[in-house]
Parts: C-alpha cells; structure tokens; sequence
C-alpha cells in the first residue's frame, strides 16, 4: 500500500551554483582520509596498527561498544597516520593510497536463500553497516534490533544536492540487490520515497514507493517517516541514503567493498559546478582546481548547506556525503544590514526584505549569520517550515533544558537534527537549532538506552 | 584605515571586557556584525531580531506622528469649548496645523526621550554586569510606553515605571525572550497602581488640563469611556469618525484606530505580528459586547444602572474608542509573553478581547480593562500553550498504543 505525500509547509533554498549534468572521473589521490565525525555515536577502536598495510574493504576500526559494527578502508594502501584530539579521541584515520585498489573479495551472497541473520551477518562482516542508521538516534543501526519499517529517500530537496535521477540512473541491478536483502531486516517493509515515476528507483520491487511532492524538506527521510508510519516510544525505523544503497548493492552483487562515489561539487564559489566520482576519502583541492574556484574566501562543506560539515580546503570527501558545497565565507560587516532593504538574501518574513516576490531567484548567500545569537523571541515562523506533526519550538526548548518527559512526549523520537535544519535556516534568534537536538538526542539515548 | 576597520579594532580590542557589550550594541547598530555560522547548517535568512523591532517600531511611527497633531488638537480643542466656542474640526484647517504638532512634540517627546533613555541604560547595565550582549527586545517596548501613558505623565514618574518594568518585569527573568508580563504593560500597570490621580480621571487626558484644573481656564480632560462609564454618554459630541480616524482624548498613541489598523495591516503583511491573535482578540471583544447590548435589550438592567452607559455602547464601537485597538494590535501580539502555539493564539487573543471589554465594562475606578487582560492572559498563555501540547502528546500516546495493540494481536494470532 502505497502513500502519496505532498508537503505544503516547508522552503526551497535556490542557490547559484548548482552541479552541471555531466561527471568527470577523477585521479587516485595520493592519500585518503575517514574522519570520525561521519560516525557519530560510534566509539573507535583501532583494528589495525598505524603503519600496517590494508586492502580496500578491509576494516579500520570497530565500535568498543559494538564490536561487530566495522568501518572498512575505502581503499587499499597504508595506514599511515591516526590523528588524535582531547583524551586521545580519535579523529581522523590517513591512509596512503598504493594506487592499485586492491579489494577485499568476499564470498558473494545469494539474496533470495539468505535469511535475515545472514545478511546482517555479511554487511557487518563486509563493513557496509555503517550506511544503515537508525532512529530514534539517528546513529548507526543497532544490528541486534529488528526495525519496523526500512526508510529510504530517492528525492533530494535540500539546496545545490545531487540530482538522483541522474546519479542512480542505470544503477536499477544494483538497487534492487540491496533493496531485496534489506526488506528482509525489517518486519515491515523497505519505504522508498520517489518524485515520479520516471525515477530510476520506480520499478524496484520488496518496497512501497510514496510520491512525494511540495518543498524542501520534503525529500527528507525523517518527513518521510512521519508522513508514512511515525516512530512511537520503543519502535525502531532504519533510514539509509539512495547513494550508499549502490556499495551496499555492489557488495551484495560482486562480493567487493566498492567505495566509488559519484558526488556534485556545487555552489556558487565554484567556476564549473559537476559531478565527479572518487573513492570515498579522497583528496577535494585536486578535484576542486579541475572545477575551478570563482573566488577564494570561501568555505568548503562536506554535504549540502543545510547539514553539511565544514572541511578544511586541504581536506577530504567525507564517508556520507554526496554534494560537496562551496560558498562564499560572510565574515564581513554590513552597514546598516539590520533594516536597510534586501534584495539579495533569503528571507521567509517582508519585513523590508523581498525573496518572497521572487519565489525562483537563485540567491548567492554566504556564511553570515545575518545577526546575533539572541534568545528565542518570535514565535509562529518554525511552524511555516517545518511539516512533521511536532511543536518544533517547544521540542527544541525542552531539549534545552533536558527534560527527559517532555523530550520524549513531544517526539523526540522522531527526528533527527536535519530536520531542524530548515527551522534552524529561518530562526531570527540565530539559535543553532541542529546542534540542540543533537545534544537532546545524546542525551536521551544515555540515559534511556 | 577604513571606519568599518576601525570599529573592528576596537571591537577586538575590547573583547572580553565588561564594557564590550555596551560597545557591541552601539557597532551592530552600525553595522550587522561580521560573525558567520559555526554549527548546523551554514546559511541564514537575512532577518534578525533588529529588523523584526524594526519593522514594530516602523509600524508605530505613523501614530508617534498622529498623537503629536492630536496632543495640539484636543488642547486647543478643548480650550475653545471652555471658553463656549466649540470647534468643528477641519483636517487641513485645524487639525494638521504647525501649532498642533509644536505643542504635541513638545510635551511627548520628552516622554519618548525619558523611555529610551531610561530604559536602554537599564539594558545595559544588566547587559555588562551579567556579561551577555544588549538583546533588542527594549527598542519596542520603549517606544510603546510613551504611546500608553497619559499625555501630561510626569518624567520622573516615568522613568521609576520605566526601571520597575524593565528591572522586575523583564531582567529578573533573565532578559529578552524569558520575561513574563509584558514590558510595557507593566510599566503601564506600575504607574496606574502607584499613581492612580495621575493616570485617571477627567483631566489628565488632554494636555494642561490638569495643570488648569480649578482656574478660570479649566478644561475637560475626559475620554468617551470616561463619559459612557458616568453614564454621561450624552455629554460627548465626537462621531463614528472622529473615533475612528482618532480625534478624540486618550493616551498619546491609541486614539486613531485608523492608523492602527493600518500598522497592523503591515504587521500581519510583514509576517511580524501573528494575525491570528489580531482577529481571535477582535472576535472575543465583539462577542462581549454583543452579550452586554444583549443584556440591556432583553431589559435585564435598568437605565438606573451605573454599568448602564457602557453596557448598552453599541458592541463594535468598542473597537475605536480606548485602547482596546492598539492593545490587540502592538501589545496582545508580542510573541514572548502571548501563546507560543499557532492553536494557542487564538484562545489567548480571543480572551484578551473578551475579558477587555468585560473588565471596561465593569472597572468602576477605571473605564479601561485592554491592559489588564492582556497582563491576565499573559499569566495564562502558558497554560493555554499547555493544553495545545497535551493534545499532541496524546495523539502520539493514542498512537503509540494502537500500534502496540496491533503488535500484541499479531503475536497472539
């Protein structure tokens, strides 16, 4: 059974810069990196020593607290650093690459024979676990629990993102290999959320499509969930992105952790925005001088505007995303930018700003606040983006303030943080909207479990 | 070196500092800072707690400029009557006049001066002692005072009102954003229970009358809710017009309803002002009115009755004499002490218009009640806001449990 979805509250942020139809192969970098902050949750555990030799799919690290859950080298080369912060928390792993991409070869599955337990049992194995998340949490999946409903988005409506169609397009073997094994994992069934029907992912079968149609954040998972079959205390939903379905497809179909990343370097501090693909870890400033750089102060974000992590320009593609965005950095006054009127930014009120005449406009924004951190005053604006059935203020206030009831009665549960990111875009206290459910939901799972 | 780069050094120069709060207020003023986002997402719109003040206080000024003309008018109006040669007002001719407005300028923005500045050193003075920045929520609430406070209010008298709102009404909760009561109306609440001869009465809303009261020269200070409430109503000779577009005696700002419609045709426009609290609060105080005409058809009350010149004032008229107008439309929709629910607001903004006209009607000291229900209201918000959430925390239970009912007959099956 089907569910078509329109979203009506919600905004579409049009940025200049987005990626071109047309994707370049890049180079083997000379290093690769898997930064920490792409597992959030997950406690590391070295599993191999600094300076050893690892193939590609072979495992780096394990989480102390779930030993099967492993995270595996994009690439085959030397682990040739472990950079470390406070209290010799790990950060960031280096991996030399030995330019040969030699895989680790597993033994291929059969889908259609393999129970449930041998699935699961083969992911984790091969290191694919970590693209499956789950929530409440949103963390890594605990492999021990048997989710209600698998959830899956192949619409991005976030600014500057891929453009699935075109990314997953002639992928449909390798979708439906995943699709397959991961309908067995749930007692319910795999949602996929799909614009139309002429999306690559819309003769899959093992799933339920739901079109889904209105503004950002309507290609989300998480309004996904709550338009379909909302998460209720004790109930375990997995999400996972459209794009890792393709190395967790690939694993089951050719038995090789294939870490190949089709990813759009966009926004508007880019000369050419495209597609590339590069293995997962590799090095952005090559890529980034093939495209060309529009202007130098900028910043470079591992993901979409919204959610995205900043990267250092020496950096790398981090292990989830699939837009790598660059825009301009803000940090500069504005005479009078407090009531003077503005035509070149966003804004979801009229008070003497005007995007609200030009619904289409691509705007060039940059990495300004806009204002100061004030405390939370206007009330009403949250609602107008914001689809899920949840009172985003009131969830927010009581993340705030670590009220473990209140937390939970007002949905917690449910979310995750990028669903506060469009709240968080047009929060006129400046309140880091994202960062505050993150700490609730960390709170919560300490002391609930 | 640029004034833009100088600012800057000396805002990095007085980094840490007490004092860097106070500088800070002054510079982004100025100029919108040059911070950039640090967690989350990495854009933001362009709207910041200045320019949302901004556009109330923009909302404001075309009845800052209106009381002015009116002050002059109503004086000179009423100086005319006592000396038995009534006017008959004529925009261009006597209302509009230079002398009008030199006269309303003079007596209100000394007022205005006193709320600004009385009320920003409060702010920051909290701002350096407590170390946190100077938050925007005073730039309104100074410029409403003046408008809702008698026209002769003594500056001294203001100013203590001014430091007891700000101080016990706002900062003892912990600023901007934590506050209570509202600001403004408690200001308004702290000078009428402290100086009650001086907030009420016959002479104090026209400009001198006071000062002329028992010479030869004394003048009529008195509202049309002052006539109706000594069921006097007859006495009054202002038309349907006059109150509408504001020529009559009242608190500095409230008088035009025209003007305030206007401003809260902006608000809701600007998307600044919920409107859903506006309509909500004129539906509630239409009702009542609607139930006390009622009262007085069906005869239930006596012309003897001293409720009666109230009661019987035809119900929507209550919307274009007093305050009630200026409280819906500036007061009754400030977001940090009215319903933060979208549900809320239409309970909370309906009783602030219910409960006006019913305490206007029955006040016997005082024939006002919109600054008192929105104060009464603004205690119950939360509570209001409470209930709205408890229905979203069942739903979510009702559905929690059907589901686990659902998993139980599964199992059992």
């Amino acid at each position: 059974m089907s569910k078509d979805i329109q979203i009506k509250k919600g905004l579409d942020i049009h940025l200049v810069g987005a990626a071109k139809a047309q994707t370049n192969e890049t180079k083997i970098s000379a290093t690769y990196k898997v930064s920490l902050e792409d597992f959030h949750g997950l406690v590391p555990k070295l599993s191999i020593k600094e300076g050893a030799q690892v193939q590609a799919g072979e495992p780096l690290f394990h989480d102390k607290n779930k030993e099967s859950i492993q995270v595996v080298s994009p690439v085959s080369g030397t682990l040739t650093a472990v950079e470390r912060g406070d209290r010799r928390r790990i950060l960031s792993l280096s991996i030399a690459s030995d330019g040969a991409q030699t895989p680790v070869q597993h033994p291929v599955i059969d889908i259609v024979a393999a129970d449930a337990a041998a699935i699961k049992a083969y992911m984790l194995m091969a290191g694919v676990w970590p693209f499956v998340k789950q929530r409440p949490y949103d963390v890594i999946a605990d492999p021990d629990q048997t989710p209600k409903g698998i959830f899956i988005s192949a619409v991005n409506t976030a600014p500057l993102a891929v453009d699935l169609d075109y990314v997953l397009k002639g992928q449909e073997l390798v979708l439906q290999a995943a699709v397959s094994a991961l309908s067995k994992l749930t007692s319910g069934s795999v949602h996929l959320s799909i614009k139309d029907q002429n999306s690559p992912m819309a003769g899959l079968k093992d799933c339920e499509f739901h079109v889904v149609s209105g503004p950002h954040p309507s290609g989300l998972v998480g309004t996904l969930i709550n338009k379909v079959d909302p998460i209720n205390k004790g109930e375990v939903v997995w999400t996972i992105s459209a794009q890792d379905l393709l190395i967790i497809g690939n694993l089951l179909q050719n038995g090789v952790f294939n870490a190949t990343r089709t990813f759009a370097l966009a926004g508007s501090a880019i000369k050419n925005p495209q597609y590339f693909t590069a293995h997962i870890g590799a090095e952005l400033a090559p890529i980034i001088h093939i495209a060309g750089v529009a202007q130098q102060h900028y910043r470079l974000i591992n993901g979409d505007v919204l959610t995205g992590l900043t990267v250092d320009k020496e950096g790398n593609l981090g292990y989830r995303n699939t837009v790598v965005t660059a825009i301009p950095e803000g940090d500069d006054y504005d005479f009078f930018g407090w009531n003077k009127p503005e035509f070149n930014k966003m804004s979801t009120t009229r008070a003497l700003t005007f995007s609200w005449l030009f619904p289409k406009k691509k705007y060039d924004l940059n990495t300004n606040t806009n204002g100061e951190h004030r405390a939370f005053v206007v009330t009403g604006g949250y609602e107008e983006v914001f689809p899920l059935d949840i009172y985003p203020l009131q969830l927010l206030k009581s993340c705030m303030v670590n009220d473990l009831d209140e937390m939970e009665q007002l949905g917690l549960y449910e979310v995750a943080p990028e669903d506060f990111a469009l709240t968080e875009f047009v929060c006129i206290s400046k309140q880091p909207h994202q960062q505050i459910i993150r700490e609730g939901l960390d709170f919560l799972q300490k002391e609930i479990g | 070196m640029s004034f833009k780069d100088k600012l800057h050094g000396i805002k990095e120069h007085l980094k840490g500092k007490k004092i860097a709060p106070a500088f800070n207020a002054l510079h982004t003023f100025l100029y919108m800072p040059n911070e950039t986002t640090h967690s989350g997402g990495h854009v933001r719109v362009v709207d910041d707690l200045k320019r949302t003040m901004n556009t109330v206080i923009t909302a404001l000024l075309p009845v800052l400029l209106f009381g002015m003309f009116n002050a002059g008018y109503q004086h000179y109006a009423a100086v005319d009557a006592a000396n038995g040669t009534p006017r008959t007002l004529s925009i261009l001719g006597n209302f509009l006049t230079f002398d009008n407005f030199w006269m309303g300028a003079l007596t209100i923005l000394p007022l205005v001066v006193v709320s600004y500045g009385v009320g920003l050193a409060v702010e920051f003075l909290f701002a350096v002692v407590k170390g946190h920045e100077v938050e925007e929520g005073y730039l309104v609430t100074g410029m409403l005072v003046p408008l809702i406070v008698p026209i002769d209010t003594p500056l001294w008298m203001l100013a203590v009102a001014v430091i007891f709102g700000v101080v016990i009404g706002k900062e003892v909760f912990g600023g901007t954003g934590m506050n209570i009561l509202n600001p403004a109306l408690t200001i308004r609440a702290f000078l009428f229970f402290a100086y009650p001869t001086w907030m009420s009465g016959d002479k104090v809303w026209v400009h001198k009358a006071v000062e002329y009261a028992g010479t030869p020269d004394a003048i009529s200070g008195e509202t049309i809710l002052g006539y109706l409430a000594q069921g006097r109503g007859a006495e009054y000779s202002y038309s349907i017009s006059d109150m509408f577009f504001g020529f009559i005696p009242g608190s500095v700002g409230e008088t035009s309803t025209f003007l305030i419609l206007l401003g809260g045709l902006f608000l809701v426009f600007t998307k600044i002002a919920s409107w859903r609290i506006m309509l909500s609060a004129v539906g509630g105080a239409l009702t009542m009115g609607l139930i006390f005409n009622g009262v007085v058809d069906a005869g239930w009350i006596t012309e003897s009755s001293k409720f009666y010149g109230l009661m019987s004032f035809a119900f929507w008229q209550h919307l274009i004499v007093g305050g009630l107008a200026f409280g819906i439309v500036y007061m009754a929709t400030d977001p940090v002490t009215g319903s933060q629910t979208n549900k809320g607001k239409w309970y909370y903004g309906f009783f602030i218009g219910f409960i006006s006209v019913l305490i206007r009607v029955f006040n016997p000291a005082y024939p006002e009640g919109v600054f008192l229900a929105i104060l009464l209201m603004n205690v119950f918000a939360p509570t209001i806001d409470h209930y709205v959430l408890q229905g979203n925390i069942k739903k979510r239970l009702k559905r929690a449990n059907n589901n686990a009912a659902v998993t139980l007959q599964v199992e059992t099956l």
